[in-house]
């Protein structure tokens, strides 16, 4: 069943991010099935049996997260969407909410009337500018046509959406940072307990989702949950928005269904079409910048020699030791030309660009590690660069409040891990280092 | 009142309140197991967190759920269950978690003790001395900020701060009107008073006592002597302000009052703010009672020649009672 396009099935019909046009391909129905005959604990149990897990990142199953979601008296509950994207390598909410708004507008109605919401937000990176823009001209074509506002179809029930962009940070994708943003503060992450379920959005109970997940409620919705559990491999249901990039043919928004082969994404025609100018596969970032990275033959095979699937537990498979994640789905592609080194320093730039300075590891350890890739990239590095490099991220895993550093230590560590001959190599001959990646062969000065 | 928790803290046992953490379960026991906190100050709403300098191990989550916690936790955010089982010091990983945080602290840090007001009561200098590794491995250059005045009595030394936010939260909870904050990001965040404006308030001077480093100074003070050649004395004051205490230290150098702080517990929080007017105008001996000497840890470089007997302090030579205090520490302290 390879290739079942579910959130983008109708992405090439004209005029699909229209209410006109979406509405006429059969969008909104989930609304009007949820709310005219269904109650919202109904929508959560669909939502459950469809074995939908969190598309931002984390993976966790949604049912389960919303069935947390704490409902005491006389206190409003709030559902935001996570539309921040800034993960280097990830694009595939910007794709959806620009060709097809009303998809996560309708999820997002849905959504909030199964957890009892009636006034939710989606916190869009402040860079999608335009997108907002799509998206209120969207909520305005909702509201006009009842799906939003008061008495929505008749029911009873109210909704108000509102976007609201960001500023800027990538940390304010971390969902209490971006809360704290929201609430118009410095997006600092909130130390946990107490969780967003508990005390999320003005203190109260808030459940934090991405927008993919958002806009798969619909068609679970519309389809049941069992049936949407068919779809994928095992614990990974559905389908899921891959972001392609880096060296492939045809880089792009892919549309798969989970347990689709990574050989079969990186090299048919249906997918990325193989390795740009015929080159050979050297790595692959599987799911974003903040996953480990693995060599062509570890990415293309576990350890156990089995075929690698674009799954959750597939992708997982090896653990840390010669596994990696599926992530948001950030599928980056590097040739047998591209330089690990160079690629591990600018992924560390950015964590240490965006690092928001509340924990010390994270804070100092983030600058550390960039100085020293910094260094060895440019051929001043020492032989044991290496080793400091693997401490200082072990330094920083696991010791602070927030994933972003184990995010900003997983890609060196794991870059060491499987490249630790790239690393010496530039220790022991910087000259042609310096040849391959900038085609200059005299050191040059590093300006720290 | 609810049944108290049992918790074992480097196989100690002790029974707390429910909802008490870890750090202060182990404040509570005492003595070595107690973790080291940066940014903790129980005073103050928020504050704790990010310094992970208190990271333990729960090895036991609680009797009824057995299980470790999968990662180090910061003691003092996290609470105590009922038969919950934590390492400290017995535990290698915190250890070597931990000498990673204090590497972490200095690599930025100017290390200019020989010239800072801070030396000799900085928690810093005694993190590092009991938790760090001899050397750095860090080799470049130093993160660097100009000093800036806030107000005529503060001056903010960025380069040395070390994030706890602390101040920030005083500059919230204790002061009116709040213009102290964070600004930029990661390791360019630099506590700001929005474009340099000065605190001007009742209460400002408490950020100069929660700062566990030499970044927030007393401008009164500064450079005019080392802290171990002052000799500290419990005095208070009937103050006309009524949020303040007018409980203080008064900070000697012969007949002089060189400084006025509030008074620090043994894990470098004050017993309660005080008033600027205190703090900072109130520098002569007969604006108050004095007391008697002030405790000081005996480990502190401060309790050096503090209760020595032959150059006693002016104030307390001309007062029996007072004479008679300090003779008991100082053979206290020489037993
Ligand atoms: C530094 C950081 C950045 C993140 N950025 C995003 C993001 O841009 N979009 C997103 O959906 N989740 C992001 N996440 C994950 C969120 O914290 C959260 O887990 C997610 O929004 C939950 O939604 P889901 O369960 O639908 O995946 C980020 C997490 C971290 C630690
Ligand atoms: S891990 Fe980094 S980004 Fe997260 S709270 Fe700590 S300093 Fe901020
Ligand atoms: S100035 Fe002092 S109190 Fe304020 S954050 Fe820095 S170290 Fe903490
Ligand atoms: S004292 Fe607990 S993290 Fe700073």
């Amino acid at each position: 069943m390879a290739g079942k396009k579910i959130l983008l099935e109708h992405i090439d019909v004209p005029g699909i991010n229209t209410y006109e046009v979406y509405r006429k391909m059969g969008g909104y129905r989930s609304v009007e099935k949820a709310i005219k005959s269904m109650s919202p604990d109904d929508v959560v149990e669909e939502v459950k049996k469809s074995g939908l897990r969190g598309r931002g990142g984390a993976g966790f199953p949604t049912g389960m997260k919303w069935s947390f979601l704490a409902k005491p008296e006389g206190r409003p509950r709030y559902l935001v969407c996570n539309a921040d994207e800034s993960e280097p390598g990830t694009f595939k909410d910007r794709y959806l909410m620009e060709k097809i708004p009303h998809a996560l507008i309708e999820g997002m109605i849905t959504s909030s009337y199964a957890l009892g919401a009636n006034t939710s937000y989606i916190y869009i990176r402040g860079e999608y500018f335009y997108v907002l823009r799509i998206l209120e001209k969207a909520i305005a074509e909702a509201y006009a046509n009842g799906f939003l506002g008061k008495n929505i179809l008749g029911s009873g029930y109210d909704l108000d959406l509102y976007v609201h962009p960001g500023a800027g940070a990538y940390i304010c994708g971390e969902e209490t940072a971006l809360l704290e943003s929201l609430e118009g503060k410095r997006g600092n992450p909130r130390i946990k307990p107490p969780f967003p379920a508990v005390a999320g959005l003005y203190a109260c109970p808030t459940v934090v989702n991405n927008v993919e997940t958002i806009a798969a409620v619909a068609p679970i919705v519309n389809m049941g949950g069992d049936e949407y559990a068919k779809i994928g491999v095992g614990r990974s249901t559905g389908t899921k928005l891959i972001s392609a990039g880096g060296h492939l043919n045809r880089p792009g928004v892919y549309e798969i269904e989970l347990g689709v082969p990574v050989e079969e994404f990186i090299y048919s025609d249906e997918y990325c079409g193989g390795i740009k100018n015929g080159k050979k596969l050297k790595a692959v970032v599987a799911g974003g910048s903040s996953v480990p990275i693995l060599p062509a033959n570890l990415i293309l095979k576990t350890a156990n020699n089995e075929q690698r699937l674009m799954s959750y537990e597939s992708l997982a498979d090896g653990g840390f030791v010669s596994g990696t994640m599926l992530g948001s789905g950030g599928f980056i592609a590097f040739d047998e030309d591209s330089c690990i080194v160079r690629n591990t320093w600018n992924f560390a730039r950015f964590y240490h660009h965006e690092s928001c300075g509340q924990c010390s590891p994270c804070r100092e350890g983030t600058g550390w590690m960039e100085k020293i890739l910094h260094r060895l990239e440019y051929g001043h590095g020492k032989m044991s660069d290496i080793d400091l490099l693997v401490d200082v991220s072990k330094k920083i895993e696991g010791n602070t409040i927030c994933p972003l550093g184990d995010a900003a230590a997983w890609p060196v560590a794991s870059a060491i891990r499987h490249f630790r001959d790239e690393f010496e190599w530039h220790v022991n001959e910087p000259k042609l280092c310096l040849e391959r990646n900038y085609g200059i062969s005299q050191k040059h000065e590093v300006v720290m | 009142m609810a049944d108290k928790i049992k918790v074992t803290i480097d196989g100690q046992h002790i029974e707390v309140e429910p909802g008490t953490t870890i750090l202060n379960a182990a404040r509570q026991i005492g003595g070595e197991s107690v973790p080291p906190a940066m940014c903790y100050y129980s005073k103050l709403k928020g504050s704790g967190g990010k310094c992970r300098t208190c990271l333990v191990k729960v090895s036991k989550g609680s009797e009824k759920d057995p299980r470790p916690m999968p990662k180090l936790v910061a003691s003092c955010q996290t609470q105590v269950m009922d038969g919950m089982e934590v390492e400290n010091m017995t535990s290698p990983e915190v250890l070597e978690a931990r000498k990673g945080v204090v590497e972490m602290l200095l690599i930025n840090h100017p290390l200019d003790c020989p010239v800072c007001d801070q030396a000799g009561e900085c928690d810093l200098q005694n993190l590092a001395y009991e938790h760090g590794a001899a050397g750095t491995r860090y080799e470049f250059e130093r993160r660097k900020f100009n000093k800036i005045n806030i107000g005529d009595k503060i001056q903010l030394h960025m380069t040395r701060c070390i994030l706890c936010y602390r101040c920030v939260y005083t500059a919230d909870q204790i002061t009116d009107g709040r213009v102290h904050g964070i600004l930029n990001r990661g390791d360019k965040a630099e506590i700001s008073t929005y474009i340099a404006q000065a605190i001007d308030n009742d209460f400002s001077g408490n950020v100069i006592d929660v700062c566990p480093v030499g970044a927030l100074t007393d401008k009164t003070f500064r450079f005019k002597n080392r802290v171990w050649f002052t000799k500290p004395v419990d005095a208070h004051r009937d103050c006309e302000n009524p949020k303040c205490s007018g409980k203080v230290v008064l900070w000697y150098k012969g007949e002089e009052v060189l400084r006025v702080t509030g008074r620090k517990d043994q894990y470098g929080e004050v017993e309660s703010f005080i008033c600027n007017t205190c703090r900072f105008d109130k520098k002569k001996t007969n604006d108050w009672v004095i007391e008697g000497p002030r405790q000081i840890e005996d480990t502190s470089v401060i309790s050096s020649n503090h209760y020595e007997m032959e150059h006693m302090l002016p104030v307390v030579e001309k007062d029996p009672e007072l004479m008679e205090q300090n003779q008991k520490m100082f053979h206290k302290k020489i037993q």
